[in-house]
């Protein structure tokens, strides 16, 4: 298609799109960093109040301080938890053993699965289970964060060890090959043939579990939800909470959710160029 | 020509009566609608019979949306940001009702406030308006099973013969010691059921139970709520509660996951002889192993001087108010519907019968009285003479202070926490929550 055609037609593809994205989201948004500067019950009657809902997150409420914590650690262990395993289940499903595609496709399915529904059914089973010690999920936050990382690593490992396995999949044979004639034993081809080969899929996965959790939500409020004492609540249902559980607290819950907006979007970026810098070109 | 008017016109009406969830729009102009935000779920079908009626009687459209269960604050706030909010919704007391003040049409001079049996039914602003009403009234105490009392009470050394002697904690103690002792005799799990800790229970604690300290506090001082607690009956608030977890059908340590579903199946199902909740929980437990004549109430007691007397927890949480940004009309239309819904036969019939509610209103003779066993045990502690308890809990500051206060009790059942923080939750963060609910 040649210029002048874009020209023409550019509006026609566009529009609808950019109006969708504009209702759906930048009007959202905008009148939601609005409204974290307002104090309000309902959206459409707000009044301005200046920066004191960002003060009160750090002096009043004690919720939020705790919960960017717990969210932090959860995020470095389930991240660190998803990956490695989902890496390994990969390199063993890219091995020629029997039935690999029925193991692909059992590994995979838990991803099908909605978060709430997920959040009940662990929450039955590992309520199962400790009960015959007399303890529950909501006992301690500890056996929350527990659960919640087995949860996850059950839910996202499978989705993962996909985007693994392709990216094994297209290293080329020929490479592997040379690097074996060279004399590379089992650990040296992973380590400086495999892994730099697959940096981009480390890229991606890194990216979708650090991002899913930090913003987890459904699987927290049907598992614990931050249950006891707020103590197992994440950033997400945090904001949640502040927003609907308390009133007047409404701009509160706001400002809450433009500094996690914030927050998201610097340790995307960060992680994003970390692990770019180290892809290679094939 | 005038035929075809009236054909037209019937068309219309007609048209307009089968469309009623989208009909506000198109009957505005003429007399208004209702919309009606209902908070209890476990009436909901109810409700909408009731609205269909009065559409067919009057051609004004109601519309009747429940929230689901715990989301009612929520939903309220997103549905009154709409154009077409609702006309009449609900606040749960005072407590409730400082978020939507501003939202609330003065009903002095309705006929509704006008039919209430007493004014104390009605939530007042300092001005004289009145911003609420409440159209039904509740009542909890210790519901029991009689047939297994009855079984305890025939054991040997039983403490007490018969439940007239349990008028007092020390009583109620002795005998529940002894009920949990000889539960494998008497078959069942526990003296009380279950005092669960998940959200769908631990109202029964926080609130209602926490309800009692609060009212004897302001009877001593003599006032109806307060800015500062001073938590002068926490040391029976304890005793209370320790005896609801020692003698239970379960172990403290697993409370943070039991549901109000548990403790009410526990008592259905003659597990535990003692449930504390009130009259709207006959529904959860009748047509199991306990018969309606089993069921009765207790008050609870947790030993203060001359409690012999005291009497089941009676009051509303349950407060209509209309909204006084829609138009004229709706307004209008909303008051009528609520008249009616409280003198018609049909209205009353259905609050009565078939949601079971106890109501205010002086247009709710004995012809409309519930058959609930519950109420009807209830309305036997009233006949006698003994001093209902109020909801006092309608002034707990906020939300925030009870959950505060039912993390700390949890705490303190299964042993992750003091008594002490109970009662700081209690007494420092009514202080504190009270202050910023009336900052400004």
């Amino acid at each position: 298609m040649n210029n002048k055609a874009m020209k023409k037609y550019f509006p026609v593809f566009v529009l609808p799109t950019l109006l969708a994205f504009t209702i759906g989201f930048i009007v959202p948004f905008c009148m939601g960093v609005y409204l974290s500067f307002c104090k309000f019950t309902t959206v459409t009657d707000a009044k301005f109040v200046g920066f004191s809902n960002y003060a009160k997150i750090f002096t009043e409420d004690g919720t939020f301080v705790h919960a960017l914590w717990y969210t932090a650690a959860f995020t470095v262990v389930s991240v660190i938890l998803i990956n490695v395993i989902a890496f390994a289940v990969a390199m063993l499903l890219t091995k020629n053993i029997r039935g690999r595609n029925a193991f692909r496709t059992v590994f995979f399915m838990p991803n099908l699965i909605g978060g709430i529904i997920l959040g009940y059914v662990w929450q039955l089973l590992l309520n199962g289970i400790l009960m015959q010690f007399d303890r529950t999920l909501t006992y301690s936050s500890k056996y929350g964060f527990w659960g919640l990382v087995i949860l996850m690593c059950w839910q996202q490992i499978g989705y993962m060890m996909i985007i693994y396995i392709a990216g094994i999949q297209n290293i080329p044979g020929d490479l592997i090959e040379a690097a074996q004639i060279d004399g590379a034993n089992k650990r040296q081809l992973l380590k400086d043939v495999i892994i730099p080969m697959v940096m981009p899929s480390i890229t991606i996965c890194t990216f979708l579990t650090l991002t899913n959790s930090f913003k987890l939500f459904d699987q927290n409020l049907a598992l614990t939800n931050g249950e006891p004492s707020n103590m197992s609540e994440m950033l997400a249902l945090n904001i949640y909470n502040t927003f609907y559980g308390r009133t007047g607290w409404e701009g509160v819950g706001q400002a809450k959710a433009v500094i996690f907006f914030i927050l998201v979007g610097v340790i995307a970026i960060v992680q994003n160029r970390l692990t770019r810098s180290k892809e290679v070109q094939q | 020509m005038k035929m075809k008017k009236i054909t037209a016109l019937s068309m219309a009406v007609m048209m307009a009566a089968s469309m009623i969830p989208s009909v506000p729009v198109m009957a505005e102009e003429a007399k208004g609608s209702v919309y009606y935000l209902n908070f209890k779920p476990e009436q909901a079908d109810q409700w909408v019979e009731l609205g269909e009626k009065y559409t067919e009687e009057t051609g004004v459209p109601v519309t009747v949306v429940t929230a689901a269960s715990g989301t009612y604050e929520s939903t309220l706030k997103s549905e009154m940001a709409k154009d077409e909010a609702p006309t009449l919704f609900q606040v749960n007391g005072p407590v409730g009702l400082a978020s939507w003040k501003d939202y609330c049409y003065d009903l002095k001079d309705t006929e509704i406030y006008k039919q209430l049996t007493s004014e104390e039914f009605a939530l007042t602003n300092e001005d004289g308006s009145v911003p609420g009403i409440a159209y039904v009234i509740e009542t909890y105490g210790l519901i029991y099973n009689k047939a297994l009392l009855n079984d305890y009470f025939e054991t040997d050394g039983a403490v007490v013969k018969s439940v007239e002697e349990i008028n007092n904690f020390d009583t109620l103690k002795a005998v529940a010691d002894d009920i949990q002792a000889k539960k494998d005799d008497l078959g069942i799990e526990g003296a009380f059921t279950s005092a669960g800790f998940d959200a769908s229970s631990d109202w029964r604690f926080k609130t209602h139970l926490a309800n009692l300290p609060v009212y004897y506090e302001y009877q001593a001082d003599g006032i109806d709520s307060t800015d500062a607690i001073k938590g002068t009956y926490l040391e029976n608030f304890k005793n209370i509660f320790d005896l609801y977890i020692t003698d239970s059908t379960c172990e403290p340590s697993v409370l943070s996951s039991k549901t109000g579903e548990d403790a009410a199946s526990e008592f259905a199902l003659g597990e535990a002889v003692f449930y504390q909740n009130g009259t709207w929980a006959y529904n959860d437990i009748k047509d199991n192993e306990v018969a309606d004549e089993d069921m009765g109430m207790l008050p609870i007691y947790i030993g203060v001087d001359g409690e012999e007397n005291q009497g089941l927890c009676t009051g509303s949480e349950n407060y209509w108010c209309v909204n006084s940004k829609a138009s004229e009309e709706d307004i209008q239309a909303t008051l009528d519907f609520l008249n009616w819904v409280i003198t018609s036969d049909e209205g009353r019939t259905s609050l009565s019968q078939e949601m079971g509610f106890v109501t205010p209103f002086k247009t709710f003779d004995e012809k409309f009285e519930s058959d609930n066993p519950l109420v009807v045990d209830a309305n036997k502690y009233i006949a006698d003479g003994k001093t209902s308890v109020a909801w006092n809990f309608t002034t707990m500051p906020s939300e925030e202070w009870k959950n505060q206060v039912g993390s700390a009790m949890l705490e303190y059942a299964q042993g992750t926490g003091e008594w002490d923080a109970v009662e700081k939750a209690f007494v420092d963060g009514w202080a504190t929550e009270y202050a910023a609910a009336h900052a400004e």
